[in-house]
């Protein structure tokens, strides 16, 4: 495989290179978050009034933690440290849970962005020649617009189709010969379902490549993605607080997600305690933006649960890698007091062929017991119309489910298509137990 | 060969009937059927006048539905002790039913029995079948009725 880099210095410098950079910009960081008064009064009380308070990286921990509801309480630009002349764009949560969470970015800050995206793009072995159908959203959320300027930047054709109208997508995949996707797993499986209708197989079209992101999905997902469009499928990580898409991002090998540390400090906490995890232990990931000066942000707890990888990977990068996410520590179900992770039911449906892509976890009360049902569709082609081999079916999700999350669900088998879909991120989760 | 299309059904209002709507909008007339519950979920199976194209249809509409041979046999008389014969020959040569269900021909009234069989491809079911005085129906007599 032809190793193909951005910028190959950056990507590759030692890690001690990498420290003393992240020393430097960290020290900028703390010089600009002084220059609000939420950041100046909680550094304060960390006893860290200047940037030369900051004179080893080991000096971070001496940061307080930021958490999703400092953002909300500051909203809307408590938290701008520029003057609002210098910001030329501002991106936003959907807010649907409660105030919205917004960002800034300066004209640097923005260079600085999709120069990421641009190196992770190009981690995956795209250039100039492909074609990159974006299918995420844009508007306030980061997902659409970041790739979108990322792409440009490489040089690739760019298409801004943004998310849904599943016929036109297809369609213009064929028209314009589209290489590389940017889409949800969720949505991306949905079309694969839709493509008998609009007569369509898949290897009528020219995909290589998927950046796959903005929902959890598991390993099973991507292989089977990979399998239904004879294409490689790559894991993107980024959330809005830390601009975005281009956090971290597959390379080639596709082994986990390189975390641009000359851009981020990456660390993994225990989500209880707050100590810091070593490497290859599972926790919560907790991000410092290094490239940001309109909205600094330092420490801020993801809620998403990875683990680490310091090995050294064959693309020569020395960024490390992070997993997949495997759950957030929002989304963790507990039933009957055992924690459960819709990703763990995920992986274990998606290795079973003889059920569709789409899954519905329902949760409601039997008496004063949890009771947990998973909804799986039948796929048509495998169906055989044998009722012994449907039990059987039954039979064995049930027993690969207890394996993998220990409590006893019960397993429904409907007909195809019956589950409610989204043309986004997926619903998966039907959690009805407060209401009865 | 008698063909027996079979379909997954959820188990809720309604689900029969997008079947039936399927099969009134494309004329196509219903022999025998039954369904077998299994709690969420069921199967409906039924022999039409034309399955192949009932199969197209149901599948393209995003049915899981397939078509499947089904031994169709007939008694000569109708009287009373005719499945009893038939179970007691198949008993004898120890062969299994797995699945049955009867209608009566709208030419001649006699009765039909489709039938499933553990092994269906045992070379001595139909010789067995016919030995009892029982007619095992080709695709073209039975669509000819």
């Amino acid at each position: 495989m032809d190793i193909t880099y951005w910028n190959k210095d950056l990507e590759t410098m030692d890690r001690s290179a990498i420290e003393s950079m992240q020393l430097k910009r960290l020290q900028a960081l703390v010089e600009k978050s002084l220059k609000t008064e939420f950041f100046k009064k909680r550094l304060a009380r960390a006893g860290i009034s200047s940037a030369e308070d900051i004179t080893s990286l080991d000096d971070l921990r001496r940061l307080p933690f930021n958490v999703k509801d400092d953002l909300r309480q500051n909203f809307p630009t408590g938290l701008l440290a520029v003057d609002m002349q210098e910001v030329v764009r501002v991106h936003s949560s959907s807010g649907t849970t409660g105030i919205p969470t917004v960002i800034y970015l300066t004209q640097q800050d923005m260079d600085n962005w999709t120069d990421l995206l641009a190196r992770s793009i190009v981690a995956t072995g795209c250039s100039s020649k492909d074609v990159f159908q974006n299918m995420m959203s844009y508007g306030l959320f980061t997902g659409g617009l970041g790739l979108h300027y990322g792409a440009e930047r490489v040089g690739m054709t760019v298409i801004p189709v943004g998310g849904g109208n599943t016929q036109r997508q297809v369609q213009i995949m064929k028209d314009f010969r589209t290489t590389v996707l940017h889409i949800t797993p969720s949505y991306l499986l949905h079309i694969h379902s839709k493509l008998d209708s609009f007569n369509t197989r898949p290897e009528e079209l020219h995909i290589e490549r998927a950046f796959l992101g903005a929902e959890p999905y598991s390993e099973n997902t991507r292989l089977k993605l990979e399998a239904l469009f004879g294409m490689h499928a790559f894991n993107s990580y980024g959330l809005s607080e830390m601009n975005g898409p281009g956090v971290a991002f597959e390379c080639m090998y596709k082994r986990g997600m390189h975390v641009w540390e000359d851009a981020y400090i990456l660390e993994i906490i225990d989500p209880e305690t707050g100590q810091q995890l070593p490497d290859g232990e599972l926790g919560e990931v907790v991000l410092t933006n290094l490239v940001r000066s309109a909205m600094p942000l330092f420490r801020y707890r993801t809620r998403d649960l990875a683990y680490v990888n310091p090995e050294p990977c064959r693309c020569g990068r020395t960024h490390r890698r992070l997993s997949r996410i495997q759950g957030r520590t929002d989304d963790m179900l507990i039933v009957n007091g055992v924690n459960v992770f819709p990703s763990q039911i995920e992986e274990v449906i998606m290795a079973v062929p003889e059920v569709g892509t789409n899954y519905l976890i329902h949760l409601t009360k039997d008496g004063s017991l949890d009771k947990l049902t998973v909804k799986v569709e039948i796929y048509s082609k495998l169906f055989t119309g044998d009722m012994r081999e449907l039990d059987a079916l039954k039979g064995m999700i049930k027993e690969k489910l207890k394996a993998s999350i220990t409590i006893n669900p019960v397993i429904e088998l409907h007909e195809p298509g019956a589950l409610p879909h989204s043309e986004g991120k997926a619903k998966r989760v039907l959690d009805e137990r407060e209401m009865l | 060969m008698a063909e027996q299309l079979t379909i997954f059904l959820e188990n809720r209002p309604g689900r029969m009937k997008s079947i039936s709507d399927v099969l009134l909008e494309n004329n196509l007339n219903i022999w025998a059927f039954t369904v077998q519950d299994r709690g969420e979920f069921g199967l409906m199976k039924l022999i039409v006048d034309k399955p192949k194209k009932a199969h197209l249809i149901l599948v393209d509409r995003g049915f899981a539905c397939v078509l499947k041979e089904v031994l169709a046999v007939k008694a000569e008389n109708d009287q009373p002790g005719n499945l009893d014969r038939l179970t007691t020959a198949l008993w004898e040569q120890n062969v299994n039913i797995k699945d049955a269900y009867g209608f009566v021909s709208p030419k001649d009234h006699q009765g039909i029995c489709f039938m499933e069989f553990e092994n269906p491809d045992d070379a001595n079911l139909e010789e067995t079948i016919a030995a009892h005085g029982f007619t095992v129906l080709t695709g073209k007599a039975l669509y000819e009725l």
